[in-house]
């Protein structure tokens, strides 16, 4: 099976330079653990032509100043995502769930290690 | 400031036809300082405004690498150029932060570029002024880094979540730009008599542009009003301005040089006044006429045009070895 190779648009004429404008590289999201003990967090994004190009330009993008010790790189496309027009009804259930929390129950005093 | 061209192209008004009650819910959101995501609904007026604005923004970044990208072979000694090569290049950093924001709009990367290939989208008017010496480079930084500062700060919480992360992000960066333009002016400045007329010379010549940055005044400004509701501008042209030019004038003094301008003088506030500002230079360069306009965006053609090779190679690169791999 042949990978599918990102086509490159006719020719565009800006006065007497010609040249080609390639299609976007495929769009990546950029995770960077700043440092040993943190969780990667989303900085950004960025373009490139695969996965390897991602990490570099990610390197050169969002760690110029020591900003990580690893970087993640994933593509866009196939992050899922919960709807921000389902987010009350996605949400809501846990909204009056308020057992769940630590603070729901009142203890006595006297008992100081709890 | 990085987006004066916005005056050409006052948005749309917040049409009518904009269901009301997503509207409210909207602004609503703005009012209690939350922040509007990429997916949520927004009005088209505010979707139009933020896309000119950060890619505006974005242009200027990228345009604004080239009148001091060319004294990096020409840098005074090994460090300033290793720190120029580093400010350079976070300039196109930014422009690569901005362009990820404004793409979250729904706007294509290579549309942006294609805009500001064209000759169709704007950027910040102070990128088309020469840079004839290399006091015109510790200028830059000190002056033009320093107006940037003080109108991107606020733009840190504008209501549109990607643009205010990434203004957090570039701002991190530019005080390294303005000090170390101050520190390089601040050498001229303690130099030869022959180094002290150049950093004299190159105020004269960036301190009235870099006024003109923070845009027109707020009585000629259009569409204030409305990004000042939706939070995307938190303080005016004049107010920016002014701030400006109350914790520059000082830092002149400092090094001994001289504002170009008679009428300059500290009012009973302690603020300072300037004299007039020559608003025909601003339109004729923001039209084009600029000393730099036609160089500036030949040289961006040219640049996009020599990396072609590049770009496509990189692509039959990840075509060949995707292809190994699958193999
Ligand atoms: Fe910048
Ligand atoms: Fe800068």
């Amino acid at each position: 099976m042949r990978p599918s190779v990102p086509r490159v648009q006719s020719l565009k004429v800006y006065g007497a330079i010609a040249m080609t404008l390639p299609q976007d590289w495929a769009l990546y999201e950029v995770f960077v653990r700043a440092k040993r003990g943190l969780d990667h967090k989303h900085v950004g994004s960025l373009h490139a032509a695969d996965a390897a190009m991602a990490i570099e330009h990610a390197r050169d993008l969002y760690t110029r100043r020591q900003e990580g010790v690893s970087l993640w790189v994933v593509k866009s496309a196939d992050i899922v995502a919960s709807a921000p027009e389902d987010a009350a009804a996605f949400f809501d259930p846990a909204e009056d769930k308020i057992y769940r929390h630590p603070t729901f129950y009142d203890i006595p005093k006297d008992v100081e290690t709890l | 400031m990085y987006t004066q061209g916005l005056l050409e192209a006052p948005p749309k008004a917040a049409s009518a036809v904009e269901d009301s009650e997503r509207m409210a819910h909207f602004q609503a959101r703005i009012d209690a300082e939350e922040k509007i995501e990429p997916k949520d609904w927004m009005p088209e007026a505010y979707r139009q405004t933020l896309i000119r604005q950060i890619s505006q923004h974005a242009h200027s970044e990228i345009v604004g690498m080239l009148p001091e990208g060319h004294w990096i072979s020409r840098a005074p000694s090994l460090l300033r150029k290793s720190i120029l090569i580093a400010k350079v290049q976070d300039e196109g950093g930014h422009g690569a932060y901005l362009y990820s924001a404004a793409e979250t709009l729904g706007i294509a990367r290579s549309e942006l570029i294609e805009q500001l290939l064209s000759g169709r989208a704007k950027y910040s008017s102070i990128f088309n002024y020469p840079t004839p010496t290399w006091a015109d480079v510790a200028a830059i930084g000190w002056l033009v880094d320093g107006a940037a500062i003080m109108n991107q700060v606020p733009l840190c919480r504008c209501s549109y979540g990607p643009y205010a992360r990434a203004m957090v992000r570039v701002c991190k960066e530019e005080s390294f730009h303005q000090r170390q333009g101050y520190h390089a002016m601040l050498s001229l400045a303690r130099g030869t008599p022959a180094q002290q007329r150049m950093a004299q010379d190159a105020l004269n010549r960036w301190w009235w542009p870099a006024l003109m940055m923070f845009g027109p005044p707020d009585t000629a400004s259009q569409h204030t009003a409305l990004s000042v509701r939706w939070k995307i501008k938190r303080f005016t042209n004049d107010e920016l301005r002014q701030k400006f030019v109350d914790f520059t004038v000082p830092q002149a003094q400092f090094l001994g040089l001289t504002v170009p301008d008679a009428q300059l003088h500290q009012d009973e506030d302690g603020h300072y006044q300037t004299g007039p500002l020559d608003w025909s230079e601003f339109n004729a360069v923001l039209k084009g006429n600029g000393p730099c306009n036609a160089e500036r965006i030949a040289e961006r053609r040219e640049a996009h045009a020599a990396g072609a090779w590049v770009r496509e190679a990189a692509i039959a690169h990840a075509a060949k070895r995707a292809a190994r791999a699958v193999a």
